[in-house]
């Protein structure tokens, strides 16, 4: 089976999303990947060096600059006349661009795989991961999204893939860029974060979350996330929120502070390796999945931990 | 200007799910079941787009078994003003969704179809970028703001690492995220009035679309439970467990 996988990038290096699709892809059979955007060259060439690649398809081209999922997609059912399943990172930009190949090429997505069990079978989770699904497609081609911290990332280096211009299909005017609030963040990046420090509704206000939270993830090198509550109430962006519907994470550790542990945001964080909770409410279901639980004040206990650290 | 809304019945968003002993799927018999939360924010921003960029009228499509109309009077008790029911004997996926909701589409012809991002029971997240493939439109996915002037809608979206806006030509598909709006309740005497309000019953059938699945799911299982660990007593404690086990020095 030749696969075709989708590659995120930030116009000048391979984000590690893309890496777990690899593993996955690879488990399906040869690698190829696809870099689109504009200017690239750097990109591809960097993919080009992932363990295991084949071919690197590069459509470099304005209409690709934003990844846009209207010129995108054409892009990618071009490509597939070629390959058996198109594997996407369930990122925001993978999510957003494979339904709308799948569709194009009459395949039923599977989304946000856990595991390859055969070429035409797949597990996902299903109800915020209260139960998880073992599905076999019938379609003759796949198109999957891959969950980054169910496989392991590929190797950066070691790969020897060939590049290979394709020709771009231009523009489609159905949509335009027309801008980004992406907030520069000296922190980790919640799906790689070795360390996560998140944030809960207890916290109070978007100030004392910072206040606390802050010199916490700092202390640590941690990155920081939250739960829904705190995003929907100010106190951070959206960009922070751990959950069914955010964030899937599965960090070494994960620090959750005044986080009830709601099934919605456990769905987002129960597969970390050690969980630990600090909640003034012994009752709190968060304890139920923490490793080592801490029932307090978090005002008092998490400024005494960031200086006891 | 028109919009149309499909909303799904789902198992209630504080119900907690069970897997059903043979492995076949998570019991639904004798639990509460909803309007999915993101397809309420969906009609939610369906009716103010009423009031702010002069919608005139909103129809709700839901595609599912016959109680799925349950659902469906719950839109029109929030505001919306027609309902279309489509029954299916069988699951319909989200491509068999989505190429019924195309037909409805071209029969309809809605500037905006507004969506939920996700339906919490599949967690697929596909409907709506499969719609838009479908009709060759522009897709707004995981929408915080939704402006509509001079024939395009704005589009405000929750990505990865922060917020993007993208203009987007008319017809086209928006799909919700949390922060788009908060859905109202609606009122009793809504509630009454939308029981008067047209609902017409389809079947997959009527639509000449091939909806047959495409996954067969071969098992359904609980996810491995995590042990619940220990609970230390103060702060001085914890930091010397966290030395034990590596994470502070």
């Amino acid at each position: 089976m030749k696969t075709l996988v989708w590659v995120e990038h930030d116009g000048s290096s391979v984000k590690d999303a893309t890496l777990a699709a690899v593993t996955a892809a690879s488990q399906l059979g040869e690698v190829h990947l696809l870099v689109a955007g504009e200017n690239v060259g750097a990109v591809a060439e960097a993919a080009a060096k992932i363990a295991g690649v084949g071919k690197v398809h590069v459509a470099d081209d304005a209409a690709f600059a934003h990844a846009l999922a209207e010129n995108v997609a054409p892009l990618v059912v071009e490509l597939m006349g070629h390959h058996d399943a198109f594997v996407a990172p369930a990122t925001t930009t993978g999510k957003n661009i494979a339904p709308r190949v799948a569709a194009l090429l009459d395949v039923m997505q599977i989304s946000d795989i856990l595991s390859v069990e055969s070429e035409d079978t797949f597990t996902r989770a299903i109800y915020a991961g209260n139960a998880i699904a073992t599905v076999q497609s019938s379609d003759a081609k796949k198109v999957l999204t891959v969950r980054g911290t169910a496989f392991d990332k590929a190797a950066t280096d070691g790969g020897s893939g060939t590049i290979e211009a394709v020709a771009s299909t231009g523009d489609k005017g159905l949509s335009t860029f027309t801008g980004s609030e992406i907030a520069a963040n000296a922190r980790p990046e919640l799906t790689s974060a070795k360390i996560i420090v998140s944030g809960g509704r207890a916290l109070g206000s978007e100030e004392q979350f910072h206040a606390l939270i802050d010199p916490l993830a700092d202390k640590l090198g941690a990155g920081v996330g939250a739960s829904r509550a705190a995003v929907d109430a100010g106190y951070a962006p959206n960009d922070y929120q751990v959950g069914q519907t955010g964030k899937i994470v599965a960090p070494e550790i994960y620090v959750a502070v005044g986080i009830s542990g709601a099934i919605q945001h456990l769905a987002g964080m129960k597969d970390s390796k050690t969980i630990i909770a600090i909640n003034k409410d012994d009752d709190a279901p968060i304890f139920q999945v923490a490793d080592l639980g801490l029932v307090g004040d978090l005002f008092k206990v998490v400024p005494e931990l960031t200086e006891k650290l | 200007m028109k919009v149309l809304v499909p909303v799904k019945r789902v198992l209630d968003y504080n119900v907690k799910p069970r897997v059903k002993a043979d492995g076949t799927g998570v019991d639904l018999a004798n639990v509460k079941m909803s309007m999915n939360p993101f397809d309420e924010i969906a009609v939610e921003e369906a009716i103010r787009l009423k009031d702010r960029a002069g919608v005139t009228e909103i129809v709700v499509v839901s595609i599912g078994e016959p109680k799925a109309a349950e659902t469906i009077r719950t839109a029109l008790a929030m505001g919306a003003d027609r309902g279309i029911l489509v029954t299916s004997e069988t699951k319909v996926e989200p491509l068999g969704v989505a190429k019924l909701l195309a037909k409805i589409v071209e029969e309809e012809a809605p500037d905006l179809v507004v969506l939920g991002k996700q339906a919490i029971d599949d967690d697929n997240n596909q409907t709506g970028q499969m719609l838009a493939g479908l009709l060759g439109w522009g897709q707004g996915t995981f929408a915080s703001k939704v402006e509509i002037a001079d024939g395009s809608a704005v589009v405000t979206r929750e990505v990865d690492g922060g917020l993007e806006t993208d203009t987007l030509k008319l017809p086209a598909i928006v799909t919700t995220d949390l922060r788009l709006n908060e859905p109202r309740y609606a009122s009793l005497p809504n509630i009454m009035k939308a029981k008067s309000k047209p609902m017409a019953t389809k079947t997959a059938a009527d639509y000449g679309v091939d909806v047959a699945p495409r996954l067969t799911t071969l098992k359904v299982v609980e996810p491995g439970k995590r042990q619940a660990g220990i609970k230390v007593a103060d702060v001085d404690e914890l930091v010397m467990k966290l030395q034990a086990m590596g994470i502070a020095k």
